[in-house]
């Protein structure tokens, strides 16, 4: 199975579609050697062709959402979709609100939701953990 | 020469927010830089006059993750005014204390992100592990990580025990330590000094005609600063000196943040140990406001906040209108660009201290066209980005 290629070391991109920064900055501090994901595989990837897993974050505006259909489609196959924190999995606290589409699997197909506002780095170390033994690893 | 159009952003590795640079090369050297947002638009201001006054300070909070205590500052500051209430003496205190860990982080946050821009990962990965213990102080005081949620009409909502506030002097210590080395680094490692110094220069009359505002204000030799001006929460009991440098440089900007977050530390330490005695936590809050409107503005990391609240009476505002420092900062510094090499331009970008979520609120700017064009939300919808 082609998943087997990416079952030791996946490779995470991050996009942030519309989020008040307080995931993201969990998620970059979750990529630092303090919390050490390499211990697991997982490295930062610069581009959306180098990645395998994808950590949407924030609630999805109509022009990000577009943006995060593009990453994806560019991203190679086998892909998976991790959405970090409440906005990107309901909207959060800015549901209602005109510009958003608020979730991201509405856009893209997603496998794993951590919730939180915003979740701790432990969470999104846990969450990529659980996706990685979904996919056997 | 052929210009050639090399877009940064939205997603890109130095930025870890969604905003586009169309940058305009000849070469190497930048001739044009235009700013294209629109991916962090959430509809804020729309959103608060739909909910009551006490849930707005909750997505006040979340303009922002990494100034979110100041942004519920300014919101229940000027909820306060307009309410009639005056805030507890011991929770002006602990709001000063949380504001300013907040600002120790941002500061650290963007002294390490501009240390990875630069290929320094080593001091990146470092501060980043230093910035933790400031997390964790935070945590201690806020109960939570990134945001505090500590700001309530009237007061706070936690008090700090004995036990915690000898715990945080003695965890401060350490991050005091940490800070003097990472701004020694700043200041003498070569590397650093060859890609900040004499990179993305405003002088003192551009600083005021292009209405920057905090840091990166104070670089260019300006003396402001809110706390200093029009004193909030408990700053007009502490002492604490302004940080103000004159060369205007990308590198006089990290000093000025990095003696700041060292301001910040003393600052934190004469709040705790001068606490006032008393409650901290209001006994009840007060759901509906006067008529009336008020400005209320804060000193953020990233420079001068500013919020203007109307009310027309009951529970929930008229209209919220925030201004950002940011906006300033991002918008109106383009024409610095021009002239540097496109290895440049991260590092002018990044020494803004740019922060997206603040900046797109109300209007779509699109700078490409040379002027300024507000775009209605069916066009934002229909606008592809490259």
């Amino acid at each position: 199975m082609s998943v087997k290629v990416i079952r030791y070391s996946p490779w995470v991109m991050h996009f942030n579609a519309g989020a008040c920064n307080g995931c993201d900055i969990e998620v970059l501090a979750t990529l630092t050697p303090f919390f050490d994901p390499e211990r697991l595989g997982v490295k930062l990837a610069p581009n959306p062709r180098h990645a395998d897993i994808i950590i949407v974050t924030g609630a999805l505006n109509k022009k990000a959402a577009e943006r995060l259909r593009r990453l994806y489609d560019q991203t190679p196959s086998p892909k998976f979709v991790v959405a970090c924190g409440a906005c990107a999995i309901s909207g959060g606290v800015f549901t209602g609100s005109y510009p958003l589409i608020s979730r991201a699997d509405k856009v893209v197909p997603v496998d794993v939701y951590i919730p939180g506002c915003p979740p701790r780095p432990e969470a999104v170390l846990y969450g990529i953990k659980k996706l990685i033994e979904k996919i056997g690893g | 020469m052929v210009v050639v159009e090399i877009p940064i952003g939205p997603q890109h590795p130095a930025l870890h927010e969604p905003i586009m640079l169309r940058v305009r090369t000849e070469g190497e050297d930048v001739v044009e830089v235009s700013v294209n947002t629109g991916y962090n638009h959430r509809g804020i201001e729309k959103l608060m006059e739909k909910n009551s006054w006490v849930r707005g300070a909750y997505i006040a909070g979340r303009v922002c993750g990494i100034c979110n205590a100041v942004h519920m500052q300014t919101y229940i500051q000027g909820v306060e005014k307009l309410m009639g209430v005056e805030p507890l003496p011991r929770a002006n205190y602990i709001r000063t204390v949380v504001m300013e860990l907040e600002r120790i982080h941002s500061h650290m946050l963007i002294s390490a992100v501009m240390a990875e821009i630069v290929g320094f990962d080593t001091l990146f990965m470092l501060i980043m592990r230093d910035r933790e213990r400031v997390m964790y102080l935070k945590e201690l005081v806020a109960g939570s990580r990134v945001h505090a949620d500590i700001h309530t009409i009237g007061g706070v909502k936690r008090d700090i025990d004995e036990v915690r506030r000898d715990r945080m002097l003695s965890e401060l210590k350490k991050v005091e330590e940490r800070l003097k080395y990472y701004k020694n680094v700043y200041e003498n490692d070569y590397t650093i000094a060859k890609r900040l110094i004499e990179v993305g220069v405003i002088s003192k009359s551009d600083a005021l005609r292009m209405s920057v505002v905090g840091p990166t204000l104070r670089g260019s030799g300006i003396k402001s600063d809110v706390r200093f001006e029009d004193p909030y929460a408990a700053y007009s009991e502490i002492p604490f000196n302004v940080v103000v440098r004159d060369k205007g440089d990308s590198w006089t900007r990290m000093m000025v943040r990095l003696e700041e977050a060292l301001e910040s530390v003393n600052i934190i330490r004469y709040a705790l140990e001068k606490m006032p005695q008393g409650p901290a936590i209001p006994k009840t809050i007060p759901r509906s406001a006067k008529p009336g409107e008020v400005v209320s503005r804060v000193e953020a990391p990233r420079g001068e906040l500013v919020y203007y609240i109307v009310s027309t009476g009951g529970s929930n505002p008229y209209r919220v209108k925030i201004r950002t420092p940011s906006f300033l900062n991002i918008l109106n510094t383009t024409s610095v660009y021009l002239g540097h090499r496109l290895a440049d331009v991260p590092i002018i970008f990044a020494s803004y201290d740019p922060c997206i979520s603040c900046t797109e609120r109300a209007v779509v700017i699109d700078e490409k066209t040379g002027g300024r064009t507000y775009m209605s939300l069916r066009e934002l919808a229909r606008v592809k980005a490259l």
